[in-house]
């Protein structure tokens, strides 16, 4: 329900939750990450699609494969990108949130994007940016991670044409993972014809089913017929807190072995976000099987996130005609 | 100085008044609640017709900043904004800084609220030293001091053994403990009400058995030790029933809740509305429901504010980041009425929580109007449309969640100790 992430026309000005799109807009978006797509295979990279724009990666939280595909993206895009890497800036001054952005925005960046370890950080930025500034969420908390789903359906699109005839099951710790929240949403809004969610009581928020979910506690049930497999990473801390006991039981009864995955669909595909512990949620040898998309979804993080961020800088972007 | 109040309707649940009177004021004290009074020559007259008249409001639980954060807000600023929301009598929990853990703090506050000269202002003592929940304050020189009561404030006391020898040595002395009742460990760093929106949205939920543990567990102790309980800001339905069966035992316990509980519930959080950040979280619609029926049949005795006047900077952050609190006062009166409009609870069983209720909680004379008392008086007017517009609060404090709520109702006039303190759209100083 992020109301202002769209302009009164319905384009998107910010991008900070699967929430509340609608379906042509998800599509539109995996159109013209089709089409950028092709870039990355000539042999100038480039687009000059947001020459001129600049563009803030403003990273509360560690990462390196979001941050980098995003800083991929705006250069390909030919925007001039600064990366910033916060807790080890102001943030630790005692300097507010805001009074960082108020003077990032000093510098006239016509863009934020964001990561940060608080659910509505995005949100809060959007709220208190300029107008003209976009925010793309990078990921908050454990509320969203929207550029995220959208490179996972593109992903499935590619292997899979018909939303409505699919079903996917997501494992691990979906309480704590924005990945999956926004996977949902996305999945849902494209009509997915059912989703399911795997994981120990432990690691499901209360009232999940409330998501949109089937819940399953048992792998080999939830497993049986799915065309998606996408597992999450489990997060070392979570054996603190007493949420699970061992590493070495959770992949006993949640991890993705080959025999685990026998029982989906044989032509199903095995989607991870990244970064892998194998030997934890994933067996190596089903990471870098024959079913597996990993790689894949990393390569289409820049090709979608280029289509979002020439979307939500708007409509001198759309001057522009990309070339397929 | 003689006040006459005329024409007006006046309600008094605990004298069972309602009637058009006139009340009659000399020096702080009401000497007459009849039609006339022969000889009385008025220095001032309030015509209060098409007005309500009622015993100024008792507030059991609002935080004045002081002593600790007098940037946030002071008592003379919560003071002006308690009487501007007709509140005459409020009572501050222990969690100042320093904490009132020692008969200098108790003195220090009365001290400025007296200087204030606008409303009573009653202490807390803490029960335990700076609230850490290891060692007894001296609870005799507290109540000696004027504490009306003990409390551990927002900091449970998760040592059972040290609750209950607390709660032996407050029984000792005949003062109330005031309780907030919360399980340290499943309440974590929650921020929300577990439930579909914490699942939404991605914030840390609040299990309600993070109060009704805590709560059964305080009834048992209070069971076995005697001592004499209030349950402050009481926020899901298996609390009333709780709090209902300890009561039918005969245990000597009372129970209060917040206006914005009986309003709000967790979907009023919206997307990520800091405003609606509070502790105990905003829960489901059923628990609104059934603290509303807590309160229809008398199981919660009282309404309070739990007024926490906040910063604008306090609100404005990630929803986790930011402090949670509502400034109260000034809606307090406009949200129980508000309950009345609802058809909820009826006119008198709203102006009895917000009176006599919280007054005979606290043990005070207070909440009453009667001859020969102190003159307190909040009037009303319970027709007139206006919106809440919380940057035109008193209070120091504009954090409410209810900006642009429709009331039907407004404080006129507050009366403290036979003075006219606050008077709509004026300020009155005080010559002390």
């Amino acid at each position: 329900m992020s109301h202002n992430q769209l302009t009164e026309s319905g384009r998107l000005h910010h991008f900070l939750s699967i929430e509340g799109l609608k379906r042509p807009l998800l599509t539109e978006i995996m159109d013209r990450a089709e089409q950028f797509s092709s870039i990355s295979h000539q042999q100038v990279k480039k687009v000059p699609l947001l020459r001129g724009k600049t563009i803030v990666n403003l990273f509360f939280e560690n990462s390196t494969r979001t941050r980098t595909t995003f800083e991929l993206a705006a250069k390909r895009l030919s925007a001039d990108v600064i990366s910033l890497n916060i807790n080890t800036s102001s943030a630790s001054k005692g300097e507010s949130l805001r009074d960082t952005l108020h003077n990032l925005e000093a510098m006239h960046s016509d863009m934020f994007v964001v990561r940060h370890h608080q659910s509505g950080a995005a949100e809060f930025i959007a709220q208190h940016v300029a107008p003209h500034v976009s925010v793309i969420n990078a990921g908050d908390g454990c509320h969203a991670h929207p550029t995220q789903a959208m490179l996972d359906m593109f992903t499935i699109r590619r292997h899979k044409q018909h939303f409505p005839d699919l079903r996917v099951a997501i494992i691990g710790d979906i309480l704590h993972s924005r990945v999956a929240r926004s996977q949902i949403q996305a999945l849902a809004t494209l009509g997915v014809g059912e989703i399911r969610v795997i994981a120990p009581k432990t690691l499901l928020p209360t009232d999940c089913k409330t998501l949109g979910v089937h819940v399953y506690h048992d792998m080999n049930a939830g497993l049986k017929d799915v065309d998606v497999v996408i597992t999450l990473r489990l997060q070392n801390e979570r054996m603190q807190g007493a949420l699970l006991p061992s590493s070495k039981e959770y992949y006993q009864c949640y991890g993705l072995t080959e025999r685990k995955l026998s029982l989906a669909k044989p032509d199903a595909i095995v989607m991870h976000p990244g970064p892998i512990n194998r030997g934890v949620e994933i067996a190596s040898a089903v990471a870098d099987g024959p079913q597996s998309v990993i790689l894949e979804q990393v390569t289409h993080g820049i090709a979608v996130r280029m289509a979002i961020m020439s979307m939500t800088l708007g409509s001198q972007a759309e001057l522009y005609e990309v070339t397929a | 100085m003689n006040l006459h109040i005329k024409n007006g309707r006046v309600i008094d649940p605990a004298s069972q008044i309602d009637a058009q009177q006139d009340i009659f004021i000399r020096d702080g004290k009401i000497v007459a609640i009849s039609t006339h009074l022969d000889g009385f020559v008025a220095d001032q007259t309030i015509d209060a017709t098409g007005l309500i008249v009622c015993p100024g409001l008792v507030d059991l639980n609002a935080r004045l900043r002081e002593p600790g954060q007098e940037h946030t807000a002071t008592i003379e600023s919560e003071t002006l904004a308690a009487v501007a929301g007709g509140i005459t009598s409020l009572c501050v929990p222990p969690d100042t800084d320093p904490v009132i853990d020692t008969p200098a703090v108790v003195e220090l506050i009365e001290d400025r609220a007296k200087k204030a000269g606008r409303a009573m202002v009653y202490t807390i003592g803490a029960l335990t030293q700076r609230l850490q929940g290891e060692l007894l304050t001296e609870m005799a020189a507290l109540k000696m001091a004027g504490c009306i009561g003990v409390s551990n404030g927002l900091a449970p006391i998760k040592n059972s053994l040290i609750l209950r020898r607390a709660m032996e040595y407050a029984a000792t002395l005949d003062l109330t403990l005031f309780i907030n009742s919360v399980d340290p460990w499943l309440q974590g760093n929650g921020c929300v009400h577990e439930g579909s929106i914490s699942a939404r949205l991605g914030l840390t939920g609040i299990p309600e058995t993070a109060e009704t543990i805590a709560v059964a567990r305080d009834l048992l102790l209070i069971e076995l030790t005697g001592v004499r309980a209030h349950f402050h800001n009481i926020s899901c339905g298996k609390t009333v029933l709780l709090i209902k069966d300890a009561q039918n035992k005969g245990l000597a316990v009372t129970a209060d809740v917040s206006a914005h509980h009986l309003h709000l519930c967790e979907h009023d959080i919206g997307n990520y509305d800091t405003l609606s950040h509070v502790m105990p979280p905003l829960r489901s619609i059923r628990d609104r429901e059934q603290l509303q029926q807590g309160l229809r049949e008398g199981i919660i005795s009282a309404i309070s504010s739990h007024h926490q006047p906040l910063d604008n900077d306090a609100k404005l952050g990630p929803f986790a980041d930011t402090a949670p609190g509502i400034s109260g006062l000034e809606t307090l009166l406009a949200l129980t009425m508000k309950l009345v409009d609802d058809e909820e609870i009826s006119l008198h069983q709203a102006i009895a929580s917000l009176t006599s209720h919280p007054a005979d909680i606290l043990g005070i004379d207070a909440g009453q109007l009667k001859v020969g008392a102190q003159a307190d008086i909040c009037i009303f007017n319970p027709n007139i449309y206006n919106e809440c517009q919380p940057n035109y609060f008193v209070s120091a404090g504009k954090n409410s969640p209810f900006s642009g709520w429709l009331f039907n109702n407004k404080v006129s006039h507050t009366i403290f100790d036979g003075k006219l303190v606050y008077e709509q759209d004026k300020i009155h100083s005080i010559a002390v």
